[in-house]
């Protein structure tokens, strides 16, 4: 039980259960399972590019260039696709996106493994660098008509409810890609020598390597997984939006961020878990989502997301603060 | 002669244009203890981590067990049996206990998947074999030093290691976890174990090893059993030159006081306490760890304000509230631990000269002409003999001893009049401790007064005029140092215990 009181995910989770409380007292729609299956389909996407966010984070390096790479996968597959005028399952889609984005976080990883770059320099780079080169050789029309699969893929789902006023509400299919996804990520991370070696390449990157971790071969890892989950993203995008906008996505990188630190990742590498980053995810489309149901102008959608960041990493500071002072260390 | 279990031959390694080594040789047989002494930079980090083949040589070779290698990958380093606890212990902060010693074994094992059960039978195995009991869940950024240390002892161990190299490890233990890591030591060596003990303070060396090896400059100067080495002998090789006692002329004028403290208490940390220190004395402090003397020295500097209680200086009252409080009012404070708390290293050396000044010489718009600077930090680099080519280089760049006198000429550019000293020779080899030495008599010498935090007794009977003792939380005696030297001083502070 005390053990429970020191985790970062058991206030996370509080606090994200007493908004949901406050909120539903405000509009009792928000209980609604319409707006549960709403706020699982707001994550996904969000909750995908989280993921290897995270990763990035616990080995101590930051991406900026995710969101790039997702929208690179998405247009690109959407338009490979479409050139090809393909009818099949949406899977050859995913698997398309995902070996984009693969490659070109391989790309980062060149950068920082082998030449030993600083992560952001380089993802700060290679972000303008993909995002220029989509818009300038590849398109900036937006694809307003999807490759079949695609389209079936987007209106598939995992469970359905008719609700009282005659619409159907449902989990979209996707969600269960996050599902699979967190689990596998938490499983790595958690679970085999591979996460946890870069669990002490975030703690201690010198000891890292006096251990005899690869770490190049870890560098490969992070960047090229966290290049796949954000293919997919972009591809899941896609799917949801029901078009391929080349400017979609950018734009959201300090807001996955902000969810992944906000779930207990540390900046400064070897911090950070699978279900605090998903609370951080949840929390954040929670209160984007309740705000508009509350009618509150976007703006100030804004100004919370920033006032919780600060507040609840203020918090975990100050506690883990005051522990290390309890332990004579500061 | 016996085999060695590993050796290092003629090895040369240079960075960029900095030779770190020349040529160096060192050899290591079973069940000894060998001291690796040198000045700080003299190349010994450098040549342990070609033996742990962290490094490679650019020249020489490395013999294990007969078997001659031109560079030492670490995993073959480690499966020969070779294992160094490193100067910052190269553990993992994030991690719990368990892991920390279990993950290097999982790793040599080519493990694929983490077992809890497994890695806690590791760890426990770990520690039971040095006798201690650590919480296995806490991580490892909760430890002390001297907990940290005996985990990467630990972790050492498990892997059949027979060899043990161990960077400074002295350095930032108390006196009692030193005698702790000592009879560690022995134990291991009684097991057969050969060590390589890195370090600079030479009773320690002395005191432990059974072979010693001095470095100078990256060369091999001496060699021999530690039986054939006085102190002044290593001082004498390690830096090539003689360095007396103390070259003491008291110069204490006793009509003025220029610091006095009157009946000054912090709650839980000190109470009561009064003493007086004239200009040109260096007055020492010193106490057990807990005693209150660290406190009393934060709380002179503001850091830590006292709860009641008068400072006066030159006879004026002062209060202190902050450190800035404590600037205006003449007193400077040289931390213990001079990197972390002491110098910016990316920065400057003059920079870094000016930065607690920097008030005082800006102009009063607020901006500092780099001229202005420049004057003003100019002179203290002569004066305290700061060896750099540049005073634009970066401070990351001199030896420690150097970069102490940094720390030290900081604050005495301010124009200090009180400096508080904390532990000034922590960590720093002998011929710079001598110079820090020399440099406090001189700088009282002009006229300020020192008050010297230390642990090292050595050190108080030779540059402080008087020791006050500290134990819980009161000054308890008051030592003259006339007549007095560190075996009066321990027994003294023994019969606190
Ligand atoms: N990674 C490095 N890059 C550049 N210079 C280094 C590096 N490591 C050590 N040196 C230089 O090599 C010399 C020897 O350093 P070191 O082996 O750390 O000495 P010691 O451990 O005896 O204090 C010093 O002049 C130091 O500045
Ligand atoms: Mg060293």
């Amino acid at each position: 039980m005390r053990a429970l009181l020191h985790r970062h995910e058991f206030y996370l989770a509080a606090l994200t259960l007493a908004l949901s409380a406050g909120i539903a007292l405000a509009n009792p729609a928000f209980c609604s399972v319409a707006n549960l299956f709403d706020l699982c389909q707001g994550s996904t996407v969000m909750g995908l590019f989280a993921l290897g966010v995270l990763i990035v984070l616990v080995s101590g390096g930051i991406d900026v260039s995710f969101a790039a790479i997702g929208a690179f996968s998405m247009y690109v597959t959407s338009k490979v696709l479409l050139g090809l005028d393909f009818q099949g399952s949406a899977a050859v889609a995913l698997v398309l996106g995902g070996a984009i984005g693969t490659l070109l976080g391989l790309f980062n990883a060149f950068f920082i493994g082998f030449l030993r770059l600083p992560t952001l320099i380089v993802t700060l780079g290679s972000a303008s660098l993909f995002r220029g080169f989509l818009l300038a050789f590849i398109g900036t029309a937006i694809v307003n008509t999807l490759p079949a699969g695609m389209v079936r893929f987007s209106k598939l789902t995992l469970w359905e409810m008719r609700l009282a006023d005659g619409t159907i509400a449902g989990l979209p299919a996707s969600f269960l890609l996050l599902v699979v996804a967190a689990l596998l990520v938490g499983c790595v991370l958690q679970g085999t020598m591979l996460g946890r070696g870069i669990y002490a390449l975030g703690g201690n990157p010198v000891a890292a390597a006096r251990a005899g971790f690869n770490l190049r071969g870890r560098q490969l890892f992070i960047y090229g997984g966290t290049g796949l989950l954000s293919g997919l993203a972009g591809v899941v995008h896609a799917c949801m939006m029901r078009n391929a906008n080349p400017f979609d996505l950018v734009g959201m990188e300090l807001n996955v961020l902000a969810a992944v630190v906000l779930g207990g990742a540390g900046i400064t590498g070897g911090r950070g878990t699978v279900l605090g980053t998903l609370l951080g995810v949840g929390l954040i489309v929670t209160i984007n989502n309740s705000l508009i149901l509350l009618d509150v102008p976007s703006y100030w959608q804004k100004v919370v997301v920033g006032a919780v960041i600060l507040v609840s990493t203020g918090i975990t500071a100050r506690t883990g603060w005051a522990r290390a002072r309890g332990a004579g260390l500061c | 002669m016996r085999p060695a279990i590993v050796a290092a031959r003629n090895i040369s390694k240079s960075f960029g244009g900095v030779q770190a080594l020349r040529e160096v040789s060192v050899a290591l047989h079973r069940g000894e203890i060998r001291g690796l002494v040198g000045e700080n930079g003299s190349g010994k980090s450098t040549l342990i981590q070609i033996l742990a083949g962290v490094l490679g040589p650019d020249a020489g070779e490395i013999v294990v067990d007969g078997k001659t290698h031109a560079h030492l990958d670490p995993r073959e380093a480690i499966r020969a049996g070779i294992q160094v606890i490193y100067q910052d212990f190269s553990l993992f902060p994030n991690l719990t206990v368990a892991e920390n010693l279990a993950l290097n074994t999982e790793l040599e094992h080519g493990t694929r998947f983490v077992s809890r059960r497994r890695r806690r039978r590791i760890a426990t195995a770990a520690l039971a074999r040095l006798g201690r009991d650590i919480d296995l869940t806490q991580t490892v950024a909760e430890l002390s030093v001297a907990d940290k240390q005996l985990v990467a002892i630990a972790r050492a161990l498990l892997h059949n290691a027979r060899v043990i190299i161990m960077d400074e490890p002295t350095t930032a233990l108390t006196q009692r976890e030193v005698q702790t890591l000592f009879g560690i030591v022995a134990d291991l060596k009684a097991q057969g174990m050969s060590l390589l003990f890195v370090g600079h303070k030479l009773q320690e060396v002395l005191a432990l090893c059974d072979a010693i090896t001095v470095l100078r400059n990256g060369r091999n100067v001496a060699e021999g059993e530690a039986a054939q080495f006085s102190p002044g002998d290593l001082v004498r090789h390690m830096t090539g030159r003689h360095l007396q006692g103390r070259p003491r002329a008291t110069t204490v004028s006793e009509d003025e006081d220029l610091l006095k403290v009157t009946d000054l208490s912090k709650a839980g940390a000190f109470a009561h306490v009064s003493f007086a220190a004239g200009a040109g004395e260096v007055v020492g402090i010193t106490g057990l760890l807990g005693s209150g003397r660290t406190e009393l020295a934060l709380s002179l500097f503001g850091l830590a304000p006292a709860d009641s209680g008068t400072i006066e200086i030159a006879e004026q009252a002062v209060r202190i509230r902050s450190v800035p409080d404590a600037l205006r009012a003449g007193i400077a404070y040289v931390p213990e631990d001079r990197l972390t708390e002491g110098v910016f290293a990316e920065q400057s050396i003059e920079r870094n000269l000016a930065i607690s000044g920097l008030s005082a010489w800006a102009h009063p718009a607020g901006w500092i002409s780099p001229a202005r600077l420049r004057r003003v930090v100019a002179p203290w680099l002569g004066r305290l003999r700061i060896q750099t080519p540049s005073a634009r280089m970066p401070v990351a760049g001199l030896s420690g001893g150097n970069q102490q006198k940094v720390v030290l000429g900081r604050w005495l550019a301010t124009q200090a009049r009180v400096l508080i000293l904390n532990g000034p020779t922590v960590g720093v080899d002998v011929g710079a401790k001598a110079d820090i030495h020399a440099q406090i008599r001189e700088l009282v010498g002009h006229g300020l007064t020192a008050l010297l935090i230390s642990d090292d007794l050595r050190e108080l009977a030779e540059v402080c005029d008087r020791i006050l003792v500290m134990h819980r939380g009161r000054i308890v005696r008051e030592i003259p140092a006339a007549g007095c030297d560190e075996n009066a001083l321990a027994r003294e502070l023994g019969r606190l215990e």
